[in-house]
Parts: structure tokens; C-alpha cells; sequence
């Protein structure tokens, strides 16, 4: 090893001997100690895509609505009025294992400067996460930390936190994932990239002073974690989330004075990544000094200060002759903006410490010169075993009502009350619908118009077949918008997988990104972004896959919106879709038979489209007043949270020759509870019937408790036995 | 009227007052940038807004009360000015002395964002003068540090000048140790001084001002200030 350190100090970077030679053949030279380590993070996974992009490059990106698709540091689709919404999601999944409070913290500080960076207002932030199981403590250690990072950061800048997902399982305990997603709302003329063009014009640094924290971060974040990954500790940047606030004021003020040529956030890889990233994209090159670089340590070597990820920093390319005005806006919010350089028309990135050059690569060396790997794929071995097992012969439970309490306490299913309540969710005062819902809702201010959120995937379904899982991921997502009267528009993914070069994990997720790919053609929502997180394994074991989908949508009358809670005593209450006896990778087939197998529930996109075209008629007739998905849980739970929602009970009645277990509990895709008031009965089926849709009565709403009947089952519980095992089971296993 | 909303390096709640003075109850609004030294315009009434001024760094409210425009708040108040601070406005007010007391760490060591029930507990003021007596209305709460401690005396001093204007209570009305979800001595939401012309509170009426965000109590905080401005009487007795 000692050998190895010395002799090949790129091993120990994490780049690959033939990847060593390939940088010496573009350079026609060895690569100085500078320079290898920029080609190291800029090589990483993390930063290059090397292993995704040919997959990745098979998403639909294009529509009408989309003014940005992937490649920039958020996607952009127009809501009309001349206004857009920018939006992205982002992982930080191994600073989280480590460090989940600022790992959580810089998570969301990242994708917020990505947002602003478009020259959009941040106006959201959703969040998904999964964490091992609560009878952990290092699982409830982590969940609490990164709940707090969270909340520290979101709340302190201003952005409500008004939407998300938590699951639990054993498959996050060394690795959990750490997902955040920005929203911003912009004017078309403000869109602003990150571009460096102009020959002659300054490159600025703004924002905070660079520091030694976070080096090689990105190269960290591309490699599976062990016993050694404590040690990596310093390689977790620290947030501060005053001075992002202060640095998103700054910036979008800037933006405002149409002096901003380009502006590109210093996330992963620092000054590294933002200049050769903006030279590539503009076609030029780039020239700093790092001696100009405003520094928060003395001594720092270009090494350092290249590779240094110091948080809530931007590199500017303004228009030449206005580093005065932009020196002036930053001073005003207290901040440095400093000219480290200029851009070039030669096409190198060209890094200096006084007049000496300490590395000189082309720009596009970095970017898009980096190797490109075709994995194998492979279908896992046992998989074909896993999917076949037989679930049609399994036991009927004794006691239905028994295990309709055990679900709605499993913390997959439970209130995320506990979570939610620590982010400011209202900040802003555009929340309209909050936390809890299928989907968020914000109004656009000075519009009619209104906007839902969402971020959703069911990793379970997509571990048995990830077809299907991501079918469902982009399919569900778009449901949980139509529930709230909202036209999905596009969407931005976060692929967290394990290691890519292993062909079971490719395999998972070429399928997962193709059945994702087919569902976004039917529903019509391109991909405008995301990110890619490989090497999600601890000790050589993956996490479930896990394509997390976040998705926006467009309300065009804010007055018509639909929420899931029940609205009046004696509404009727119907079902949009239909029942079938489905129970592989259910919650309930986890929880009761202790299996996690079968197919998971079958997802037809002709279908599907149809009825979410036929709720979003029924919506904006204003027909019916209340619409939610059935999903995790499945019918009986989602009546539960329709009944909680609305504080009113329900009479159902069942009746169908499907068991039990599966009527009650099975997972089945294209479902939606809506309520009715009685009169519109008739128009209500004329509308399904017009899509094709199956509607079929299940009961009404009233009283104050929740009746189920079937066949040879009954569920009777008062609302409030309901509310206490839903609301009370996180905060119960938090206190362990 | 005139408004005027201080802006801190790190508030966030300015653009919700600012939002709601202009669009909601029509009424003329400026931001005042903290390192002004003095108002260039006469106002009305000055509010504090909430955030976290200067990330909340050393203690909620600590430095943003050095920023130089403070003194000019302190200046308007001690000439009858009206002041209204909420959430970290409230925590700057006791650290500049224009309220007693202090804000402390909610009890439970979390920050908290959920609707709470008030109490209108004096409706003499000119913050409150659109609630009947005693009416109880929903607002949202977001904050980490917000319960409110003083010492006996203080205390006392407050309930005999009747200048708790707010408690936490249910939906009923009553101020119980279960609605004090951050532990403020005495059920406190809301504090006014013993002159009458500011006031403190941790909730957030600029939250709950328009019916498109399912609830619009908050509002009658904003109309009570123009109604008392214009001269208007206290609803029942």
C-alpha cells in the first residue's frame, strides 16, 4: 500500500490507472499534483456522470413547457404570464452517514444556490429521506440529525420546507439518503446560466471566504462507504445558513441589474468545478489567480483552494466594466466579491498563484473529455425466485381491524407530523396546501395560478422490478399533483443506487431509468434535471434502489384547488379505478407475512393517463370535493387519512369476491378516493365514463368514526382511536 | 398610513408583513434598510419582522438590536410610535429593552411550525382593537426560541397593567399547561408595554391574513393598527 501512495498517487484519488494515462495522453504530459487533483473530482462519478450518462441520456427532456432541460444547474418550465419555475433535487447521502446535521444542512444549501443561480427566487424546498429501521439507535441518531440540519438551514433562510417522504428499512441503516429538492419562481427575462463568455470579461468570486473544508468531497460522495468512512469526516463541508441568505439577497439583486453574464454555484469540487464547467459551456477559457481568492485560513496551497468545497460561495462572470456595481451590491449584504480572473478565448483553464502557473488544462479536458463506461447489466440471480413467490396461498389474517392499527402505526405509513413540524412550512405566505398532503400547494402571488409539489418512489417496488418501480415512481408523482387539481408539467429525479460497476446495480438501474423514460412520454413529464448517487453500500451491500421523483405541477385556477380531507356529512364517497388482488411489496406483506416479494402492483400508463385526465376534469368542473391516491397501506389507509383530513368519519361497504388482505390492504396502482356532494352523481359517472375511467360507490361520509364492511370482515374505530396510533407512532419510537 | 418593515441581515418574515400591509390591507409600506440611522419618512407605525437577524448567531436578537437603526426605533417608541414585533421582532423588542422579559428555547428543544389557538386576552390595544374580548383565534407559530420567561415581579407588573395581550389557549379559550407547547411562563403568546403603543408576539398574524391560505384572522392584527390610528373604539367593553 505504502508503494502505492508514493507510486500512484491517483489510486489513492480514485482514479483508475487507464484513466491516469488518458489524462496524460490529452495533457501530452504528467499531470502536476494541482492538476491530478482536479481531474479527480472532476472525473468522479459524482461530478462527470461517467457511468450514467449513456443511460440518463434516454430520459424524454423536451416539451413546450420546458425553457431549461438538464445541464444547467436547475430545470426551468414556463407557468405562463411570463413567469417559470425552476427546480431540482439533489443528494447528499454520504455527508449525511457521517454527519447528518450538516451533511442534511449543506444538502439543502446546495440545491437552494442552484435554484437562485437560474435567477429564480427560492420559494420551496421538499426533502426525501430514508433512514434504517427506528429500533436502531444509530438510525434514530441519524433521522433526528438530519430532520434538525434540515430545519436549521431551511428555517434560518426562509424557504418553507412543504414537502417530503420518509421510509424506514433495513437496507438505509449504513446509508441513508438524503435527498433535497429547491423550487423557485422567476421572471423569462431573468433566466440567468452558467456560462462564461465574452473574452476580457472578470471572473468573480462572491460570497464566503474559502476554507479547508470539504476537500475532494466529491470524490468522497463517489465511493462506497466502510469502517474508514469516519475518518472522511473532514472531507463534510459545514453550512452557514446566515450567510447563504445573505448571498441568495446579493445575488438575485444582481441578477435584477441584467449585469450578469453568468453565475454558476461552487458546490462539489469548488472553483474547480464552477470555472471549467462555465469555460465548457461558453465555449472559451478560463484565466484566475488563486492568490486573489479571498481566504478564510492563511497558508492555503492552489491545491487546497481549487479542491476547497467551502460553502455558500458563486463564481460570476459579469459584464466587463461593472465589477464595481457588483462589488457594491455585495458589500451592501456584507459579503466579498472579488475579480480573480478572466475569461480567455483559448479554451484552457488556466490557474495561477501570483504569475506563476500552477496548472494549466483545456477547459473541456474536465468536463467533457472524461471517460464514458458502458456497465453490464445483469438481472440479479435470485431476483426471478424473489418475484415468483407464491403469495396466493398465504394465510388470511384473523383479525383485520388488528392489523389496519399495526399499519397505520408502521412508520412508512404513520404521520409525519413529527417531522414537519420542525420545518417552517409557512414562510413566504404562499403555502396554500401543507405538509401531509399527496401534494404541496403555493400560490403564485399576483396570479390566479397556483403551483403543487411533490417528491415520491417507492424503492420496495422498485427492488423487485425496477421497471415497474419506476413506472410507478413518475406515475404516482404525477397522481399525487392531479389530486390537487394540478397539470404535472415536468420533473427533476434522484438515482440512489449502489455500486454501478456492479452488473445487478447497473441492471437496476437501466430498467428503473427505462421504466421511468416510458412513463414520463405517457404523462407528457420530461426530465429538466437531477442527479445522479452511486455507490450507496455499506460493507458491500446496496441500498434499495431508489429513483426518488420530484415533480411540478400547474393549477391555473388557485380557487378550484382539491384537497384529500372529507368536506361534508353525507357526501358520497367513490372510487376512481379499480380494486384487483395484488400484494406483492405491499407495506402489509412486510409487516404481517414478514416478506418482501412478488411483483409489486402492475401499472397500466393507458390507464393511468386516463384517469388522471379524468380527475383533472372532474376537478376543474369543480364536480367533486375531495380527491386522494391510494398508496401505501393501500384502500382502507387512505380512507383513514381522507377521514383525518377532514375530520369526518365515513360508512364504507365492500363488496368483492378479492380476499380481504388485498381489498383492504394491496397496493394496487391508478386508484382515487374522491367524495361527492350527492347531486352530482350523475355528471361525476358521465365524466368516467367519457375516459374510460371504472367508478364504483364505496360509501359516505359520516359521523365520527371509520366503518368498513365486508363480506366476512368489519373495521370500526372512532376517528380518534385512529388519530393516536397515525399521529402517535414516530414520536412514540423517537423517544426509544 | 405609513409602514415601515426593518430589514436585518437575515430577516425573512419582511416580504409576508410587507405583503400583507400593501396587498391586503391597502395601506402605504416601506423597508427600512437596518444600517439607516434615521427614518427619511414619518410613519405610522414600525414593525419588527421575523427571521433569524444575523443568523441568530450569539442569541436570538442580540446583535440586530446594535444595528444602527435601532436607536431610531427606540427614539419612535419612546415617543409613542407605534412598534409591532413578531416572532424574531419580539426577541429583538426584549433585547432593546422595549419589553421586559425574555425569549428562551422552546421546552421540548425543537423548533415548532403548527397552528396554535390565542387568546385575546386585552383587546385595548392598538393591535387588537378588531377582536371582541376574549375571542380566540388560530395563528401560526414557527419558531425555536420563543418562550417567553421574567421574573415574578414582572410578571406580576404585566397581569396588573393587563399588558398580556395573547395566551396560548384551546380552541375553548382556556389557557391550560397542555396548549403551552413551548413552555412560556404563564401561557404567554403576546406582550404589549405598559405606555401601550408596542407589542411583541411569537405567532405570525401576517400568516393568517387572507382566506387563499384557509385562514384570515391574523389580519385584524394590521386593521386594528389603522383603525386606532384613524381614531377608532374597542369592540364590546
Amino acid at each position: 500500500m505504502e508503494n502505492n501512495r508514493t507510486e500512484k498517487p491517483w489510486i489513492e484519488l480514485g482514479l483508475t490507472d487507464s484513466e491516469y494515462e488518458r489524462i496524460k495522453e490529452i495533457l501530452g504530459r504528467e499531470p502536476n499534483q494541482v492538476e491530478l487533483g482536479m481531474f479527480s473530482v472532476m472525473w468522479s462519478e459524482h461530478c462527470s456522470y461517467k457511468n450514467s450518462r449513456p443511460v440518463l441520456k434516454t430520459f424524454p427532456t423536451e416539451g413546450p413547457q420546458v425553457l431549461q432541460g438538464p445541464g444547467e444547474n436547475a430545470g426551468v418550465v414556463d407557468i405562463g404570464d411570463g413567469l417559470a419555475i425552476a427546480f431540482k433535487v439533489e443528494s447528499h447521502n454520504h455527508p449525511s452517514a457521517i454527519e447528518p446535521y450538516q451533511g442534511a444542512a449543506t444538502g439543502v444549501g446546495g440545491i437552494v444556490r442552484d435554484v437562485f443561480t437560474m435567477g429564480a427566487r427560492p420559494i420551496a424546498l421538499l426533502n426525501s429521506l430514508r433512514f434504517g429501521s427506528l429500533s436502531s439507535p444509530r438510525s434514530r441518531y441519524l433521522f433526528s440529525g438530519v430532520v434538525s440540519g434540515i430545519a436549521g438551514y431551511g428555517n434560518c433562510i426562509g424557504i418553507p420546507t412543504v414537502g417530503g417522504e420518509v421510509y424506514f428499512h433495513p437496507s438505509y441503516e449504513g446509508n441513508p439518503i438524503v435527498n433535497a429538492m429547491c423550487v423557485g419562481l422567476l421572471e423569462h427575462k431573468d433566466l440567468a446560466k452558467g456560462v462564461a463568455s465574452g473574452v476580457g470579461n472578470p471572473v468573480m468570486v462572491v460570497g464566503a471566504k474559502t476554507g479547508r473544508d470539504g476537500i475532494c468531497g466529491a470524490s468522497f460522495a463517489s465511493e462506497e462507504l466502510n469502517d474508514a468512512s469516519e475518518e472522511k469526516r473532514p472531507a463534510v463541508q459545514v453550512g452557514d445558513p446566515f450567510m447563504e441568505k445573505l448571498l441568495m439577497e446579493a445575488c438575485l439583486e444582481l441578477i435584477k441589474t441584467g449585469y450578469v453574464v453568468g453565475m454558476q454555484d461552487m458546490g462539489a469540487a469548488g472553483i474547480t468545478s464552477s470555472s471549467c464547467e462555465m469555460a465548457t459551456k461558453g465555449n472559451t477559457g478560463i484565466e484566475i489567480d488563486v492568490a486573489l481568492v479571498p481566504r478564510r485560513e492563511e497558508g492555503m496551497t492552489p491545491y487546497e483552494i481549487m479542491l476547497s468545497e467551502s460553502q455558500e460561495r458563486m463564481l460570476v462572470v459579469p459584464v466587463k466594466g461593472k465589477e464595481a456595481e457588483v462589488e457594491r451590491i455585495f458589500s451592501k449584504w456584507g459579503l466579498d466579491a472579488v475579480v480573480v480572473g478572466h475569461v480567455t478565448a483559448d479554451g484552457m483553464l488556466r490557474v495561477k498563484e501570483g504569475d506563476k502557473v500552477v496548472a494549466e488544462v483545456p477547459a473541456k479536458a474536465l468536463t467533457e473529455m472524461c471517460p464514458v463506461y458502458h456497465r453490464e447489466a445483469k438481472m440479479p440471480e435470485k431476483l426471478p425466485e424473489i418475484q415468483n413467490c407464491d403469495l396466493k396461498s398465504l394465510s388470511e389474517p384473523s383479525n383485520y381491524q388488528k392489523v389496519f392499527l399495526d399499519l397505520l402505526s408502521r412508520p412508512n405509513i404513520a404521520s409525519k407530523e413529527w417531522v414537519y413540524e420542525q420545518y417552517d412550512h409557512m414562510v413566504g405566505v404562499n403555502t396554500v396546501v401543507r405538509p401531509g398532503a399527496d401534494a404541496a400547494v403555493l400560490r403564485i402571488k399576483g396570479t390566479n395560478k397556483g403551483i403543487a409539489l411533490t417528491i415520491d418512489c417507492n424503492s420496495r417496488y422498485v427492488y423487485l422490478d425496477p421497471y415497474t418501480g419506476g413506472k410507478v415512481a413518475v406515475s404516482e408523482a404525477a397522481r399525487n399533483l392531479v389530486c390537487t387539481g394540478a397539470k404535472p408539467l415536468g420533473l427533476t429525479n434522484c438515482i440512489n443506487f449502489g455500486n454501478p460497476e456492479k452488473p445487478e446495480i447497473f441492471w437496476q438501474f437501466k430498467e428503473a431509468v427505462r421504466g421511468m423514460s416510458d412513463a414520463c412520454r405517457a404523462l407528457n413529464t420530461p426530465v429538466t434535471g437531477g442527479n445522479v448517487s452511486f455507490y450507496n453500500e455499506t460493507k458491500g451491500e446496496a441500498v434499495f434502489p431508489t429513483p426518488t421523483v420530484g415533480m411540478v405541477g400547474l393549477i391555473e385556477d388557485l380557487s378550484k384547488v382539491c384537497t384529500l380531507g372529507f368536506k361534508n356529512q353525507d357526501d358520497y364517497i367513490l372510487l376512481l379505478g379499480e380494486n384487483s388482488d395484488e400484494l406483492g411489496g405491499s407495506e402489509f406483506l412486510a409487516m404481517y407475512h414478514g416478506l418482501e416479494a412478488g411483483m409489486p402492483p402492475k401499472l397500466d400508463l393507458e390507464k393511468e393517463k386516463a384517469l388522471q385526465n379524468c380527475t383533472l376534469e372532474l376537478i376543474g368542473r369543480g364536480l367533486i370535493n375531495s380527491a386522494h391516491d391510494i398508496s401505501e397501506g393501500g384502500l382502507s389507509v387512505a380512507l383513514a387519512e381522507c377521514c383525518l383530513a377532514g375530520r369526518l368519519g365515513a360508512q364504507i361497504k365492500l363488496e368483492s369476491p378479492i380476499r380481504p388482505s388485498a381489498l383492504l390492504f394491496g397496493e394496487t396502482q391508478s386508484r382515487i378516493i374522491i367524495s361527492i356532494s350527492r347531486e352530482m352523481l350523475e355528471q361525476v359517472r358521465e365524466v368516467a365514463q367519457k375516459y374510460g375511467v371504472p367508478i364504483s360507490k364505496l360509501g359516505v361520509v359520516q359521523g365520527k368514526s371509520l366503518v368498513i364492511n365486508g363480506n366476512d370482515f368489519t373495521i370500526n374505530l372512532s376517528l380518534s382511536e385512529i388519530e393516536a396510533r397515525y399521529k402517535g407512532a414516530i414520536p412514540c419510537l423517537m423517544k426509544g | 398610513m405609513r409602514f415601515a418593515v426593518i430589514v436585518f441581515p437575515g430577516s425573512n418574515c419582511d416580504a409576508d408583513c410587507y405583503h400583507v400591509v400593501k396587498e391586503v390591507i391597502g395601506q402605504e409600506v416601506d423597508y427600512v434598510w437596518h444600517r439607516e440611522q434615521k427614518f427619511s419618512q414619518k410613519y405610522d407605525c414600525v414593525i419588527l419582522p421575523g427571521g433569524f437577524s444575523y443568523g441568530d448567531y450569539l442569541r436570538t436578537g442580540a446583535i440586530a438590536r446594535f444595528s444602527p437603526i435601532m436607536e431610531e426605533v427606540i427614539n419612535y417608541a419612546h415617543q409613542g410610535g407605534l412598534v409591532l414585533g413578531i416572532c424574531n421582532g419580539f426577541q429583538i423588542l426584549t433585547e432593546a429593552g422595549l419589553l421586559p422579559g425574555s425569549l428562551v428555547r422552546n421546552k421540548e428543544l425543537k423548533f415548532v411550525c403548527k397552528d396554535v389557538y390565542l387568546k385575546v386576552e386585552n383587546n385595548r390595544t392598538p393591535f387588537t382593537i378588531d377582536y371582541a374580548p376574549g375571542q380566540v383565534i388560530k395563528v401560526p407559530v414557527a419558531h425555536g426560541e420563543g418562550a417567553y420567561v421574567c421574573d415574578p415581579d414582572t410578571l406580576e407588573r404585566l397581569k396588573e397593567n393587563n399588558q398580556i395581550v395573547f395566551r396560548y389557549s384551546t380552541a375553548g379559550g382556556e389557557a391550560s399547561p397542555e396548549c403551552n407547547f413551548n413552555g412560556s411562563v404563564d401561557n404567554i403568546a403576546g406582550i404589549i408595554n405598559e405606555k401601550g403603543n408596542v407589542l411583541g408576539m411569537m405567532p405570525h398574524p401576517e400568516r393568517c391574513a387572507e382566506a387563499v391560505l384557509g385562514n384570515d384572522q391574523g389580519k385584524y392584527v394590521f386593521t386594528s393598527i389603522v383603525k386606532w390610528l384613524k381614531g377608532g373604539q374597542v369592540r364590546g367593553k
